[in-house]
């Protein structure tokens, strides 16, 4: 009996002694993670050349340079496309944490386009999270080319189009990031009485991470048939991100040479497999105009 | 004497119970500061998880790297991304102890010198290191305070040659807890 109560004593005494740093760790576990948005689900605000599901920070303004050379199969007197070129400027800026807001100029049919994209959803982890992020894209395009026959009576309203568009996406992994984003295209003026001015399109996408500062991306767009009398061809795109400190370079090769919605979802006419090839590239760069809380004087 | 061995044990038991007071807080404040003459880059995480225990002198840290706040979006961004990994390596830790203990006085306000050796981790790779800081008892509560530089080469962080000249090979880390009595 004596033994026992001396044996319980010095165990007691040899635990009390031990409450060493684990104990202390242990104190700081905060038991399970509480639900984390997940970021940098791609690189940019583009997959190649449609938007992705990612929008400018809180205060921040990208700056968007994309360019297209000419087709890849014209040969060596157009130096393979490089003589030519087709560009689109562009500004985003992101107002709040879910809202941004874009302006851009292409040489496409001179065209200038707004848009506002808006995250719905956002992808997150821990527990109860949400397995998706979803974002609504909405835009308007203006082209600007002198009328074809100025004697008719020409309406302002026919040079307009609309895209709208819900971005779904999901980061699967560090590496995989896929992105569905089924798209309705609206024309005020389409040629023939058989187009249709309302047109249906998906765009299927993804990234795959083969650094930490460099990613393999494709994206198709697929066309609904029998929507218009135009002989156009669905966009594929295949590009490789580079990230250098504050600026991206996207580099790729597509079978469209446009760089705004309308254009390369409906207009695209060139033949991947025959090599109708653009090759071209998206640099962004950012600039931080409002400073969060903390670092602002 | 068997008796005599049980109490005396009983006795160190619950006297250890007793005097094993803890401090703990869950906003403690971590900066880090990088300069060079291209740029300057800083960053505060306020949500540090801290515990000291005043008996053993053990001094721990834990810190949430997602929690590091950037004054540019794309930094913080490339922080959890490229560099440190969160994904892979959520958080870093430190476990370690105040060597000269016996020269705190728990009881009695005042600021005294610590000299603090232990285990520091970040992404994942995990060095000794020894360092010196404060220690302010004042009103119950345990104020400690260090600044230290960390290489981010001997965490095996990464630096491309593009950005080599943007963020500095020493980084400087202010560590700022202010710990409050553990209540059981």
């Amino acid at each position: 009996m004596k033994k026992a109560m001396c044996l319980i004593a010095g165990m007691l005494s040899i635990l009390t002694l031990h409450t060493g740093a684990q104990d202390l760790l242990d104190l700081l576990d905060e038991g399970p993670a509480k639900p984390e948005v997940v970021t940098a689900t791609f690189k940019t605000t583009r997959l190649v050349n449609g938007q992705s599901i990612e929008n400018p920070a809180n205060g921040v303004l990208v700056f968007i340079i994309s360019h297209r050379f000419g087709r890849l199969n014209q040969g060596a007197y157009e130096l393979f496309g490089l003589d030519q070129s087709t560009i689109r400027f562009g500004l985003e800026y992101g107002v709040n944490d879910r809202l941004a807001l874009g302006l851009g100029r292409s040489s496409y049919q001179k065209t200038f386009d707004g848009f506002l994209k808006y995250r719905i959803l956002r992808q997150s982890s821990g527990k109860g999270s949400m397995p998706v992020s979803l974002s609504l894209f909405s835009s308007m395009a203006i082209n600007s080319l002198k009328w074809q026959v100025p004697e008719r009576k020409n309406f302002q309203t026919s040079r307009y189009s609309y895209v709208h568009q819900l971005l779904l996406a999901r980061k699967f992994s560090n590496r995989l990031s896929l992105q569905l984003t089924p798209s309705l295209i609206h024309k005020n003026l389409v040629p023939t009485e058989d187009d249709k001015n309302n047109l249906f399109a998906a765009g299927l996408g993804g990234r795959f991470k083969l650094t930490n500062r460099t990613t393999f991306n494709a994206e198709y767009w697929y066309l609904l048939p029998d929507q218009t009398t135009l002989d156009v061809k669905n966009c594929l795109a295949l590009g490789l991100d580079v990230e250098t400190g504050g600026h991206v370079f996207q580099l790729m090769v597509t079978n469209a040479q446009p760089q705004f919605e309308r254009a390369f979802i409906t207009e695209t006419q060139g033949n991947f497999f025959k090599g109708d090839l653009y090759f071209g590239f998206n640099i962004t760069r950012v600039f931080t105009l409002k400073k969060p809380k903390e670092f602002s004087e | 004497m068997k008796h005599l061995i049980f109490y005396a044990a009983l006795v160190l038991a619950f006297s250890y119970q007793a005097a094993a007071q803890k401090y703990i807080t869950k906003n403690g404040k971590i900066s880090f500061f990088s300069s060079t003459p291209i740029e300057n880059i800083e960053a505060h995480n306020k949500q540090v998880n801290s515990a000291l225990d005043a008996t053993t002198g053990e001094f721990v840290f834990k810190v949430l790297m997602k929690s590091f706040a950037f004054e540019k979006a794309l930094m913080q961004e490339h922080f959890n991304e490229n560099y440190v990994e969160s994904d892979k390596f959520p958080n870093a830790t430190f476990n370690g102890k105040i060597v000269n203990l016996s020269e705190i006085n728990f009881s009695k306000a005042g600021v005294y010198p610590v000299t603090i050796q232990g285990d520091l981790t970040i992404h994942g790779v995990t060095k000794k290191i020894n360092e010196k800081g404060t220690v302010e008892v004042k009103d119950g509560k345990v104020n400690g305070k260090a600044k230290f530089y960390v290489k981010p080469a001997d965490y095996n962080i990464s630096i491309p040659k593009t950005v080599m000249k943007n963020i500095a090979e020493s980084i400087e880390v202010t560590v700022d807890v202010m710990l409050e009595k553990l209540n059981k």
